[in-house]
């Protein structure tokens, strides 16, 4: 059985990027917006950021957007796209103001303002030192944005589809008329018929086996957009957090060394004062991690082990208790240790995914090289690459690049709504996307999903993680195929229609195979080391031949096709990277 | 390794009448939690279990469920803390969906009902709003929820009547109610003073007990109880 909806808009993904696109889609009453979410919008992993967002508010001391704005290209080691990078610094004092009249409860300086802290990469004066950018509430600021924004939306009365699956994109004659979902409580799939559709579906860390990902952050929107023959752009950068808690990967904010935690070896040793001489513990996020595999490499890691200290045992019980809480009950309850005594036991953790699908300034889809726009599809967030974090994403721009672009990308889906006439559906919209999910019901292979995807998990920490070369990458290629291969002859247990959620990590698992493949044949692309893609076989950065975008696209044969797409420079000049 | 025994309750809607227990045996660490003894199961024994999970680490409030007869999150609960002889249950007073799955729509309806959102029509300055570190703090508690509905499943007198809002509403209600930007106690506190609304709640302190958040949940109940008597929340 099949439902059709019909809606102007669309939103896929109801984290921070899709509620901020659906709240600015409600202001247009003559227009109906849905938005389809496989969790309840407050499941999102936008709750997860602790940290905070950031801003030049200049609250605590002189700030300006165009100092954040050398700071993100100067993070994203040229990479980024300076003329979307100075326009998110630009508009990020907007949204943070426009956050807290939504009612975002900050957290506040004395004179009662929103209260900022420093940051990994953030400084003042292109770089003279550390700079407080990073508005927060508590550790809990994505919490905080997601609560927010969902109250508001809520308040606005959108129409919420929980617990909906997106499963196809539906795209004729290059113009994107909806998407097909499955409802995970009925089994039953519905077609939403739009003019625009939003993809903000998140991350997909569950590509790795240390991660600070949820389980839900399995790439569904890049997957999907990439089966549909639309490219994926730099998907070889991925960024490893310096501190995920040792083997479960959940993530300590860098608050912590915004607050003035340090990291330390197994002689007790600074070490970070070797690698970055002027930030030190915060240092951008790939030299932090990069830092501290070299020391794990180099046996300082703790008792020779696979990890090294995060110290805030001088910050004080205050400190920790009202400006990270939340980072105190994690360590005590997964590690039964008190920060305020004890050091906190980090790894790197795969954290968060330069790379998606390209877009324009306003979210609009592209095809190409020369930005060819895929009239009525949209992305914003995690799954979107605009590119404004380049090879490497500096701490407090993911929330930034959610609200501003979210935001923007909802006023442009509203403008075409308005003026764009209904595209046609393709005749038994569903018809595809059923024939897969019955396929894979039915599946009654030998290979246990769960095996295949810690294979996948583990190929892709050990050959395509922080430290990468050639071999290496071209093994995990090869070992990625066969498993693809495997896939094809795995098994379902859950036979049945309601809630089945046996189905729907099968068909998790193919997205993630689809998206560990195009990361690591990107990675084997790209001979240089740049950001967080570190290339032991070409260790340095090569601008000549290397400053450009990767756009990887998937023949219909199945054959990945890389072409490249210049980087946008306006006022800074690549450089070289010292902090 | 632990060889920990877990029984946990199933329920397929579409061959079963009624619930029944399953036992299964699986090896975890002392300090995993109970989300990986239930993923042991579901990956590698019994793919039908079905249960809800996202962040696994006690920030979205997905996996809310009995565990030893308590409500907790399964990944913010160490298999030490709860032994090796575990019985994992659906939370209680909704519908049974699928095995750990129970139907949330009526705890939304409930959270909706107290409209959780900022009221404030009056026009916003240029820049944030100022409040000070105290007003902020006033209600810095109620801001941690998770809406993992532990707290309202905990409650008696919510399984007794399922019409009362419940404390997770109550405790919503609460962030704003305390909010010094906020204007909209009169509203919200109407349609708490009901007979559905707080005064169902008998302070039996199951739903402090129950918050993975720590959020002191009875209390601030029993301030949205005042701030009705008084007319009005009463501010820093």
């Amino acid at each position: 059985m099949v439902t059709t909806h019909r809606f102007d808009a669309v939103v896929v993904g109801a984290g921070g990027a899709g509620l901020m696109a659906a709240l600015y889609l409600s202001r247009f009453p003559q227009l109906r917006t849905a938005v389809i979410s496989k969790l309840y919008p407050t499941r999102s992993h936008t709750g997860a950021a602790q940290g905070g967002i950031g801003a030049a508010l200049g609250n605590l001391e002189e700030d300006h957007p165009e100092w954040h704005a050398f700071d993100t290209v100067k993070g994203s080691d040229y990479l980024g796209d300076q003329d979307a990078i100075e326009l998110m610094c630009r508009e990020a004092v907007d949204v943070v103001i426009e956050l807290e009249h939504m009612g975002l409860p900050f957290s506040r300086t004395p004179d009662g303002r929103v209260a900022q802290r420093p940051f990994g990469g953030h400084t003042r004066n292109f770089g003279e030192g550390p700079v407080r950018r990073s508005c927060y509430a508590a550790d809990r600021t994505g919490h905080m944005i997601l609560q927010t924004l969902y109250q508001n939306c809520l308040k606005n009365g959108i129409e919420f589809f929980d617990e909906f699956q997106v499963v196809d994109l539906l795209l004729a004659d290059g113009r994107c008329s909806g998407v097909v979902a499955y409802h995970i409580r009925s089994g039953t799939f519905h077609v939403f018929h739009a003019k625009a559709v939003l993809f903000a579906t998140g991350g997909f860390g569950r590509l790795w086996e240390i991660t600070s990902n949820a389980h839900a952050n399995t790439g569904d929107g890049p997957a999907l957009v990439f089966r549909r023959g639309l490219p994926l752009e730099d998907m070889e950068f991925y960024q490893f957090h310096p501190t995920g808690i040792y083997k479960l990967g959940i993530l300590i904010s860098e608050g912590v060394r915004g607050e003035g935690g340090v990291l330390r070896n197994d002689l007790g040793e600074r070490f970070m004062e070797r690698y970055a001489p002027t930030l030190k513990d915060l240092a951008s996020r790939d030299v932090v991690s990069r830092a501290i595999m070299q020391e794990i490499r180099e046996g300082r890691g703790i008792g020779g082990k696979r990890y090294v200290y995060l110290d805030a045992t001088h910050l004080g019980r205050e400190v920790i208790e009202t400006k990270l809480p939340d980072i105190a009950d994690f360590a005590r309850t997964y590690l039964g240790i008190d920060p305020v005594h004890e050091p906190i036991p980090v790894q790197p953790t795969a954290h968060y995914a330069m790379g998606g699908i390209p877009t324009t300034v306003d979210g609009e889809v592209v095809r190409d090289a020369a930005n060819t726009v895929v009239p009525g599809l949209y992305a914003a967030g995690e799954c979107a690459c605009v590119s404004v974090h380049g090879a490497n994403r500096l701490g407090t721009n993911s929330l930034v690049d959610l609200v501003v672009f979210g935001r923007r990308a909802g006023l442009a889906m509203a403008r075409f709504c308005l003026e764009a006439d209904w595209p046609a559906l393709p005749p038994q919209p569903a018809r595809e996307a059923a024939a897969t999910f019955e396929a894979l019901r039915e599946s009654d292979g030998p290979e246990v999903p769960a095996r295949l995807r810690e294979e996948m998990q583990r190929i892709m920490q050990d050959q395509v993680g922080i430290f990468r070369d050639g071999k290496g990458i071209a093994d995990a290629v090869e070992a990625l195929r066969e498993l693809k291969e495997r896939y094809r002859r795995i098994r379902v247990q859950d036979k049945g229609r309601e809630f089945n959620t046996d189905l729907l990590e099968a068909w998790e698992l193919g997205n993630l195979l689809d998206l560990a493949e195009v990361t690591a044949v990107c990675a084997l692309n790209r001979t240089e080391s740049r950001g967080a893609h570190l290339r032991e076989d070409y260790p340095k950065r090569n601008d000549a031949e290397w400053l450009k975008h990767t756009l990887a696209t998937r023949r219909e044969d199945g054959c990945i096709t890389i072409e490249y797409k210049p980087v946008v420079i306006t006022r800074f000049q690549p450089k070289e990277r010292v902090y | 390794m632990l060889k920990v025994k877990l029984t946990i309750q199933r329920f397929n809607p579409e061959t079963d009448a009624e619930p029944h227990y399953r036992t299964y045996t699986v090896e975890v660490e002392p300090t995993d939690r109970v989300l990986d003894a239930l993923h042991a199961v579901k990956w590698y024994q019994d793919g039908t279990l079905t249960f809800r999970r996202s962040c696994a680490h006690g920030v979205c409030g997905s996996d809310a469920m009995r565990i030893n007869g308590i409500n907790r999150l399964a990944c913010k609960t160490l298999i030490k803390q709860v032994g090796t002889d575990i019985t994992v249950e659906p939370l209680l007073g909704f519908r049974i969906i699928k095995d750990l799955v129970v139907d949330l729509e009526p705890f939304f309806a409930q959270y909706r009902s107290v409209l959780p959102w900022l009221i404030n029509d009056e026009p916003p300055p240029e820049r944030e709003r100022l409040q000070s570190p105290e007003e902020r703090e006033r209600y810095d508690e109620t801001t941690k929820c998770i809406l993992c509905a532990a707290c309202t499943t905990s409650c008696p007198s919510f399984w007794a009547n399922p019409e009362f809002v419940g404390p997770a509403a109550i405790v919503n209600a609460h962030r704003f109610l305390f909010d010094s930007r906020d204007r909209g106690a009169a509203e919200r506190l109407a349609r708490l003073n009901t007979r559905d609304g707080v005064w169902r709640c008998r302070t039996i302190f199951n739903c402090t007990r129950a918050c993975p958040r720590d959020i002191p949940v009875t209390e601030a109940i029993a301030e949205v109880k005042k701030a009705i008597l008084y007319g009005g929340p009463e501010q820093v």
